[in-house]
């Protein structure tokens, strides 16, 4: 990249040098922590997608060196281009918040509060946002939409009602796979993803879905209700796959494989493979390949998202360490007074018992004071 | 009388024919531009005029026309944006109805002037009968040397298509009007790229309204300083202005942007006054999206100075005591009109209209339309109005179209100026259901600070 041909951006006080041509969120994704504005319909990988959801708007309060007026609205920075000079503020500017905090309690109006039952839980990109943008109650006070719950094909279950109409699906759907059969019916808050009466999506790569969709409306029926993602151990394995590159993460317990999915950066996207093309996966691998022995194992995948998934596994391999501000230490040494110890009623989750030691699933037997199995 | 530009012909019997209308004159504009005028020179005569889009954001035309992207062996286009669907706009129906052939010679003039061979008028399902009668308009002006190859022995070609939407409110937004056209899904698109760079079918295009391209045949008959000395500032021209409500003559009214607003309401010759006497309430002056005004402020501006129905003097006073021209939608309410209602029926529009794209509009509009539905319906409380001025606000400015802050300014106007009315709909949950809020002071006139 020559000189020319790089352009000077700075997001909340930051500058960095990116290629032109750049989008916003991009250039911010580089830097990268709280700067990144968060996405839900945006897609790197998927041509077309963003501009959507409104969770990435940034204030543009400098278009350019030449231009330098600021931009009359917000922008949508996962389909804005940087231009040299451009100051942008994400997380400084008190009206990005206010319009942010805005779109996600639109996002959550019509979606339905199952994420005890939701199999995204955990890793769902609408429980981020609404954790650091939202608000804890709802102004919402009339029913929500519901939508019946749809089949796609035998793998794939559509549930509407959880749907925020990113569209990351369709284009999936439409840039992947040959015969486009899936789309958008109604419009406006009826608007629905559907497949043209109740067709049901044939196709080797259409199990891709499940893992662009932000949250839990495209599911995995190989593993709907079987596990919650944060007691599952993700490793990276491969195998020689004749149609896609065999490069996915499983989502093992014990020995057992629950789930296969592809391999996703720290944005949920889905990483590269070595040759610099997007790393989707075949039905085949995805859905059939269930047993260890199909995949050679490589290693621990670390999950580097934000997110309850990165909780709790392989602790100091991926910075997730003890905290330092215990309450003795933020006390000046004294200890909290508890009004109950919780392991002192119930048995269950003693803090003698490694969890990360107990091999395949957890009993109630496991956690029984009489059990020997402890650490 | 004012000056007519536009329908001084359209009583004329039979002028929606093309012999009646050739003999009026017609398509002497055609002639004039094709052999005495080159492209440019038409642009810049559009550009002399001072013509503003008459769709209703007011964009100068001239401008729009000269930023259209001409990258070589690449065609270009023209779109006729026929959609009307605004509640409260049936201007564009009136002119295409009774001179179609008006609309055409504009298209041709306006082509050549763009370098367009194609040219596309996209109009709305429900103007089904328009569709036939510009289909023979088509007809009769290829049959007669008018559309078709090598038009006045020029070499220019152009043709003209109609192509029927499917009745969707959204598709009159440009880019979502472009989509639709290429047969997609009518969703806007996310701009830039602009349509003059990358249109339909990723060609340069250029959309305009219909009232527009019907201004231009004037613009090059008469010259485009003679065309701007109409008028006044900088709202040249003439405008068809669509009346409608609790007045005694609804219609569609050309005027030439010099007449005050009360002059319109009460003159004989145009609106002739509220029906039955009664008295004016409120108005929203340009199409159901722009803010509503009440009564005092729709007559005078907040500094006490008459308002008359231009683009600057309706917009005086910002949102805060002003409204828009929009697209000339003139909606009056009499005494008797509750604004919940009216506020809840807007509402109701805007998100059975709603695309369902970006979340901010598919969302706040739905709920803008319950909590006023609540309110209507008594069961209301004095938190749900603050609640619904916080959506507005969090929608207006955040969507990708502008779709997103049509629905949120007709609520936020209310609200700003009828406040009292939705506070006594609380208060009066059971009265509310068979009463009306009345006049009140809606129509005293305001203190103006020295």
């Amino acid at each position: 990249m020559s000189e020319q041909n790089l352009f000077k951006v700075t997001i909340d006080n930051i500058t960095i040098d990116v290629p032109a041509g750049t989008t916003v969120l991009q250039a911010a994704r580089l830097i990268g922590g709280q700067v990144a504005p968060p996405a839900m319909c945006f897609y790197s990988k998927l041509e077309g997608s963003g501009g959507k959801c409104r969770t990435c708007l940034v204030e543009v309060s400098k278009g350019s060196e030449k231009d330098p007026r600021p931009m009359p609205k917000l922008v949508a920075s996962c389909r804005t281009t940087v231009m040299d000079g451009m100051e942008v503020k994400n997380i400084t500017s008190e009206k990005v918040l206010d319009a942010r905090a805005g779109v996600v309690e639109f996002l959550l109006l019509n979606h339905p509060l199952d994420c005890p039952i939701c199999d995204q839980a955990g890793e769902c990109h609408l429980q981020d946002l609404s954790f650091e943008h939202g608000k804890a109650e709802t102004r919402y006070e009339f029913q929500r939409r519901t939508f019946e719950k749809h089949d796609l094909g035998k793998n794939i279950q559509l549930h509407m009602t959880r749907c925020i109409l990113c569209y990351r699906c369709v284009f999936t759907a439409d840039q992947l796979t040959n015969k486009r059969v899936h789309g958008i019916l109604d419009r406006g808050d009826h608007a629905e993803i559907a497949t043209h009466i109740e067709k049901s999506l044939d196709n080797e790569f259409i199990g891709n879905v499940i893992d662009v969709c932000p949250v839990g409306a495209l599911t995995d029926k190989t593993f709907r209700f079987k596990n919650r993602v944060w007691f599952l151990k993700p490793m990276d394995a491969h195998r020689d796959c004749p149609t896609c590159s065999g490069r996915v993460t499983l989502w093992n317990r014990g020995d057992e494989v629950y789930r296969v999915t592809a391999r996703k950066d720290q944005w949920g996207e889905i990483e590269d493979t070595p040759d610099g093309k997007p790393g989707w996966i075949c039905n085949t691998c995805r859905f059939d390949k269930k047993a260890t022995s199909d995949w050679t194992i490589e290693g621990p995948r670390e999950i580097s998202r934000q997110s309850v998934i990165a909780q709790g596994h392989y602790a100091g391999n991926i910075g997730t360490t003890k905290p330092n501000e215990t309450f003795k230490a933020v006390n000046d040494g004294r200890t909290p007074h508890l009004l109950m110890d919780i392991h002192d009623e119930s048995e269950v989750n003693q803090p003698n018992i490694h969890l990360g030691q107990i091999q395949g699933p957890s009993h109630g037997d496991t956690f029984n004071t009489n059990n020997t199995h402890k650490a | 009388m004012g000056v007519k530009l536009l329908l001084d012909k359209a009583n004329v019997p039979e002028i929606r024919g093309y012999e009646v209308y050739r003999r009026e004159g017609g398509y002497r504009s055609v002639e004039k531009a094709l052999k005495e005028m080159n492209p440019e020179s038409i642009v810049e005569e559009v550009k002399k005029s001072g013509l503003r889009g008459r769709g209703g954001a007011g964009f100068p035309t001239g401008m729009k026309w000269s930023f259209i992207a001409k990258p070589e062996g690449v065609p270009r286009h023209l779109v006729c944006n026929a959609d009307e669907s605004e509640p409260g706009t049936f201007k564009d129906r009136y002119l295409m109805e009774f001179l179609p052939h008006l609309l055409l010679e504009g298209l041709i003039v306006s082509s050549f002037a763009l370098g367009a061979n194609d040219t596309y008028i996209y109009i709305r399902g429900e103007y089904a009968w328009i569709t036939d009668i510009l289909e023979e308009a088509i007809n009769e002006a290829k049959a007669n040397g008018w559309l078709g190859k090598n038009i006045l022995g020029t070499g220019f070609e152009c043709n003209i298509y109609v192509h029927r939407g499917a009745g969707a409110y959204i598709c009159g937004e440009e880019t979502a009007l472009i989509e639709s056209l290429e047969g997609k899904r009518g969703n806007p698109r996310i701009k830039p790229p602009f349509p003059a760079i990358q249109g339909v079918w990723q060609r340069p295009t250029v959309v305009n309204n219909v009232e527009t391209l019907a201004a231009i045949v004037p613009i090059i008959n008469m010259g485009g300083e003679e065309y701007a000395k109409i008028g006044i500032g900088r709202s040249t021209g003439t405008k068809l202005i669509s009346a409608c409500g609790n007045i005694n003559k609804p219609g569609v009214y050309e005027i030439d942007m010099t007449i005050s607003v009360e002059e319109f309401i009460y003159s004989d010759e145009y609106c002739g006054g509220i029906k039955g006497g009664k008295q004016l309430k409120a108005c929203i002056p340009g199409g159901s999206s722009v803010p509503i005004l009440p009564a005092n402020l729709l007559l005078k501006t907040a500094t006490g100075e008459t308002r008359y129905m231009n683009y600057e003097s309706l917009s005086d006073g910002g949102f805060a005591t002003g409204s828009m021209l929009g697209s000339g939608g003139f909606i009056v309410l009499d005494e008797d009109q509750c604004i919940v209602k009216n506020t809840l029926t807007l509402a109701r529009f805007y998100r059975h209209e709603s695309c369902g794209q970006c979340s901010p509009c598919r969302e706040g509009t739905g709920w803008m339309e319950k909590i006023l539905h609540k309110i209507e319906h008594g069961h209301g409380t004095i938190a749900d109005i603050d609640l619904l001025w916080d959506i507005q606000r969090k929608i207006e400015g955040n969507t990708i179209c502008p779709l997103g802050d049509a629905a949120a300014w007709p609520v936020a106007a209310a609200i700003r100026h009828f406040r009292d009315e939705f506070e006594w709909h609380i208060n009066n949950p059971v009265l509310s259901q068979t009463s009306n809020f009345g006049l009140q002071h809606y129509a005293d006139p305001i203190h103006v600070p020295a």
